[in-house]
């Protein structure tokens, strides 16, 4: 079989060269691609969608934009550039350097690392996989869409270590990855919340902005891991993560614009009549937003952890911007903080260092996320309307740790189980609630159209104007 | 252990009559008489005086080689008489001040070697018709009453003071572990409570009581013992089918260099890499075709292909074990034309019951057996051009995991693994089962499936579709799967892989031996780290000091 690697799968990783990865994608690509057909978005294999495909690593090569049908999308194997004499950074090999093939010892460590980061790829088209059908404007389909490929691209990424490092276990599990359904109770996808479905378009903005952002700091620290090719493969992911980032900020960004545009018009903060209008009311927004801050605060892991010491200690997955933290980059004898409960009342108690880096990274992680809740703030004010959104306390609502036994307020106070099941609709959305949000969606699929309960960006993608035809039905 | 300012102190296993320091071998006609007269100051390393007949590694290794020229050099010997040269006293076991000052390691390794001696004395009573004779003139103690038990027969000299005794428990705080105890109840079937008796009774038991317990066959006054174990030896000669003119064939001493890559003989070469800790074994086929005819095999004789081989793995296997403690991990490769060693199999089949022929075979047999009890990782890696047929299919066999290149574009290429007669029962293992029905548990569908493929080369995917080789990476994935295996193995702990290997190579089915290498080596490997042996007021310790050993009274 003759194919020309490099016009089919855009890669920097010399595919045409490679004859173990080649013989493994020849097995797996077709695969993918009837996954991608079975799972991938619902009823659209057919559009032309205008999406960007990465081409190259360069400036200019990975945003190229052009009209394309998905199962046709061009998904590419790119590494970031390598670094040269690049050493591990931290933990027991600090200053050794860095491995250019997977050391034996941590092999399995390593796999699991990937394979975990890798299932969740596929697992968050398979949640969205219907939502082109209530689509709020071709723009939210596009970008729908966008995000969906891309995080097509991140598991080619992650199959790309696995087929290039990992031999005949990691061919077995790159197929796994394709076998996996979210939300398949016999069959599920590894992590938690990405068996959640995505029920609706507000679901689907919070997601991209509290659980797309989760892997953002999964892959920053997975960017400074001493396996070289997994470093160099996630900063390179972590250029398209962003955009999914802004997709879900600036979508919930939309929806509270239109909401207070409503409130105004009517003078009212009366949620029934809100609701009337066919927008989402604000006290709905917040708690659809502690559903889904709560959920991702659990995708780190438990608070104090044996695992996440040994993948630091021993060199697999470093903390956020692990180069620019002052200190010995081994933390054998540092300590950081943790919650617990005791008293009836939350208490912060130091754990070991290595064993709280899951909550290292969750801190991390929730500095980030509420600078973005500001942002949304700031066009609730700048609309004039008393009401403030937050992020509820990181304990809230947990489902694994030992938080997970107590019952915590998003204001961070421990309650009894009586006094939450006596608030609790308050802060997380109800039945009620989300079948309000599922009735408002209906698909807009006209250019320069945008649903009642959203609006219009203010610009296009690609500085294409915001009437543009992202989408072309067949 | 790597000295690194001291050039390695390597200890080898060559000897030769003339060089005995320990014993002295003679042999008249059908009986051939070990005499055991240790000297003092003989000690294989320095540190001890080795009082009483009482041996360390380097009288073994002298035994070792004494049954080799036997089995070898003297066909017509049919009984052994096993004897001491000293009065009043036929041997005291291995040396408690050698054993004080060892290190762990040293003791596991040195009572390994004992115990796979003995097991030799047997097997050649088992399948060579050589019979054996403790004939114990004097105190025979401890390992001196282990090596008796080793034999087919002790006769006790009754003066009324000589005893046998097994005293390591109430003197020493640890077992008698080269099989003493196990042979006790398994071979001797000296009832339990008596057993127990015995092995807490420092002074032992004397002759007649010996006999009514079963520790001994008989006992004989001063005057009339050494007719009668010259009796008896001539009785059990009578029964042996050993030739009587046989001319016997020479082992001269292997030619073997030794360098900073490792051991290199003629047909076995061993490169130790130190900084993986793993040595990769390569044992290469006949480099002709091999005589197989009677008198061509004898008069090839110690250069007989088979038996070259399996002294020069039997050497590299004991180096290793002896003077390459950290090196975890062996790679076995084979090299060379399979028909040859095809070739060979069939000339050890048609001639079984020739004498020579049977010896050499049963070097190969306990040489397997000592590989299967090895405390070492074994990878068999089968690649282009290497030859796991027959009789070196068990190599492969005998490994922990064996890894075979599959050619799917060019299966011609694919290195051929053909089984032959001699791996269906002409090697068993120290459970008593040859190694592919014990891989299979007794199983018969597979046994037969594999018993079927005799003759016929079998390439990758039938070898792993008939479960004789654990993966068969083809040529894309080979070199980073195997640096993979091996990388992953050099990282986990030595102390649980060789438990765990132990574990796996011996399923269902114990013997007396398995019990050797597991039950009673287990738990003295334990007991040989716990305080209240070495200790500094462990038993083993104080021994001899005056002082009484201080336990930890907890019963864990």
């Amino acid at each position: 079989m003759s194919i020309d690697y490099n016009q089919k799968i855009p890669n920097n990783v010399n595919l045409s060269e490679n004859k173990t990865l080649q013989r493994a994608l020849e097995h797996w690509q077709p695969e993918f691609i009837n996954w991608w057909k079975d799972m991938g978005p619902d009823d659209s294999q057919n559009f032309d969608v205008y999406l960007r495909t990465a081409v190259s690593v360069d400036p200019g090569g990975w945003a190229h934009f052009d009209y394309v049908k998905m199962p046709d999308y061009r998904w590419g194997i790119f590494l970031n550039p390598a670094e040269a004499e690049r050493k591990v950074n931290f933990g027991a090999h600090k200053g050794e350097a860095a491995w250019q093939e997977v050391p034996g010892e941590y092999r399995s460590n390593l796999r699991r690392l990937i394979v975990t980061q890798g299932d969740t790829e596929p697992a968050s088209v398979e949640q969205q996989r219907h939502l082109g059908l209530t689509c709020p404007s071709l723009y939210d389909m596009r970008n729908l869409f966008q995000v969906n490929v891309e995080e097509g691209r991140h598991l080619w990424a992650m199959v790309y270590l696995l087929h290039a490092y990992f031999g005949r276990d990691g061919r077995e599990e790159a197929e796994a990855l394709l076998e996996r359904r979210s939300g398949d109770a016999d069959n599920p996808r590894i992590l938690g919340a990405f068996n959640e479905s995505t029920p609706d378009w507000l679901s689907f903005f919070m997601f991209t902005y509290f659980t797309d952002r989760d892997g953002k700091y999964q892959l920053c620290s997975l960017a400074e891991s001493g396996f070289d090719p997994l470093a160099r493969t996630c900063k390179f992911m972590l250029t398209e993560e962003a955009h999914h980032m802004f997709v879900g900020e600036s979508g919930v960004g939309r929806v509270i614009q239109r909401t207070c545009e409503v409130m105004n018009q009517l003078k009212t903060d009366d949620v029934a009549k809100i609701r009337a209008q066919g927008v989402i009311d604000l006290p709905t927004i917040q708690r659809y937003l502690n559903f889904h801050f709560s959920v991702t605060m659990d995708l780190f892991g438990a608070d104090v952890s044996s695992n996440a010491a040994t993948f630091y200690n021993t060199g697999l997955k470093g903390r956020y911007e692990e180069t620019k933290q002052d200190d010995d980059h081994q933390l054998s004898d540092a300590s950081y903080p943790v919650l617990e409960v005791g008293d009836g009342k939350l208490l912060t108690v130091q754990a070991p260092y290595l064993n709280a880096l899951n909550e290292r990274l969750r801190d991390d992680y929730v500095r980030d996320a509420v600078a973005g809740i500001e942002r949304w703030n700031k066009v609730i004010q700048k609309a004039g309307i008393p009401f403030i959104l937050s992020a509820p306390h990181k304990a809230f609502n947990r489902k694994i740790g030992p938080l997970s036994a107590a019952k915590i307020s998003p204001a961070g106070k421990v309650l009894s189980e009586a006094e939450w099941t006596h608030h609790h609709l308050q802060w997380l959305p109800s039945i009620e609630d989300r079948a309000f949000v599922s009735s408002l969606m209906g698909r807009v699929a006209e250019p320069g159209k945008y649903a009642n309960w959203i609006a219009p960006p203010a610009r296009g993608i690609n500085n294409q104007p915001i009437d543009f035809e992202y989408v072309r039905f067949n | 252990m790597t000295y690194p300012d001291a050039p390695r102190q390597t200890i080898t296993y060559d000897t030769h009559p003339e060089r005995y320091k320990h014993w002295r071998l003679n042999c008249d006609g059908a009986v051939a008489t070990l005499h055991l007269d240790i000297d003092e100051d003989g000690g294989i390393k320095p540190g001890y005086k080795l009082k009483l007949n009482s041996y360390d590694l380097g009288v073994d290794i002298e035994l070792y080689d004494a049954l080799q020229r036997i089995r070898f050099e003297h066909p017509e010997v049919r009984s052994v008489v096993v004897t001491s040269a000293k009065d009043r006293i036929f041997c005291s076991g291995a040396n408690i001040f050698m054993l004080g000052v060892s290190t762990h390691a040293w003791k596991v390794n040195f009572c390994k070697f004992t115990n796979e001696t003995r097991n030799g004395i047997e097997d050649s009573s088992r399948h060579s018709g050589l019979k054996f004779i403790a004939a114990c003139n004097g105190t025979t103690a401890g390992g001196g009453y282990e090596l008796a038990l080793a034999c087919d027969e002790i006769i006790l000299i009754d003066d009324r003071s000589s005893a046998v005794s097994l005293p390591e428990v109430p003197l020493l705080g640890v077992l008698p572990g080269t099989g003493g105890l196990t042979r006790v109840t398994d071979k001797r079937h000296v009832r339990r409570d008596h057993a127990d008796m015995f092995c807490t009774l420092t002074e032992g038991v004397r002759a007649q009581r010996a006999k009514e317990w079963r520790l001994i066959d008989d006992y004989a006054k001063p005057q009339q013992f050494a007719e009668k174990v010259q009796q008896r030896a001539a009785q059990l000669a009578a029964l042996s089918d050993r030739p009587a003119d046989a001319k016997g064939v020479a082992l001269p001493a292997l030619k073997r260099m030794i360098d900073e890559a490792g051991y290199h003989y003629e047909t076995v070469d061993v490169i130790i890499d130190r900084k993986t800790r793993r040595a990769t074994l390569t044992v290469a086929a006949p480099s002709a075709a091999v005589a197989d005819s009677i008198d061509g095999i004898v008069a090839a004789g110690s250069s007989w292909w088979p038996l070259l081989m399996a002294r020069e793995l039997d050497d590299a296997i004991l180096m290793l074990r002896t003077n390459d403690l950290e090196i975890g991990t062996w790679v076995i490769k084979t090299s060379g034309n399979a028909q040859h060693v095809l070739d060979a199999d069939a000339a050890l089949a048609k001639h079984a019951q020739h004498w020579f022929v049977r010896e050499v075979t049963g070097m190969l047999r306990r040489t397997l057996a000592r590989l299967d009890v090895t405390s070492r990782t074994l990878i068999a890696l089968v690649e282009r051009d290497t030859c796991f047929v027959g009789t070196l299919a068990e190599l492969l066999l005998a490994a922990d995991r064996g890894y075979m290149l599959s050619l799917p574009d060019d299966e011609q290429a694919e290195a051929k693994i053909t089984l032959s007669e001699m791996n269906f029962g002409s090697y068993p293992m120290v459970n008593g089962q040859y190694r592919i029905a014990a891989r299979f548990y007794g199983e018969e569908a597979p046994i037969a499936a594999a018993k079927a493929a005799i003759g016929k080369p079998q390439g990758a995917a039938a070898m792993l579709e008939l479960g004789l080789v654990t993966a068969t990476p083809d040529d894309l994935d080979w070199e980073d799967e195997i640096r993979l295996v091996l990388e992953e193995r050099a990282s986990l702990s030595p102390d649980a892989l060789t438990a765990m290997e132990a574990n796996l190579r011996f399923g269902p089915g114990e013997t007396m031996e398995t019990r050797v290498f597991g039950r009673l080596s287990a738990w003295q490997n334990w007991i040989f780290i716990r305080p209240n042996a070495v200790g500094e007021a462990g038993a083993l310790k104080v021994f001899g000091s005056g002082n009484k050993a201080k336990f930890n009274w907890e019963r864990v």
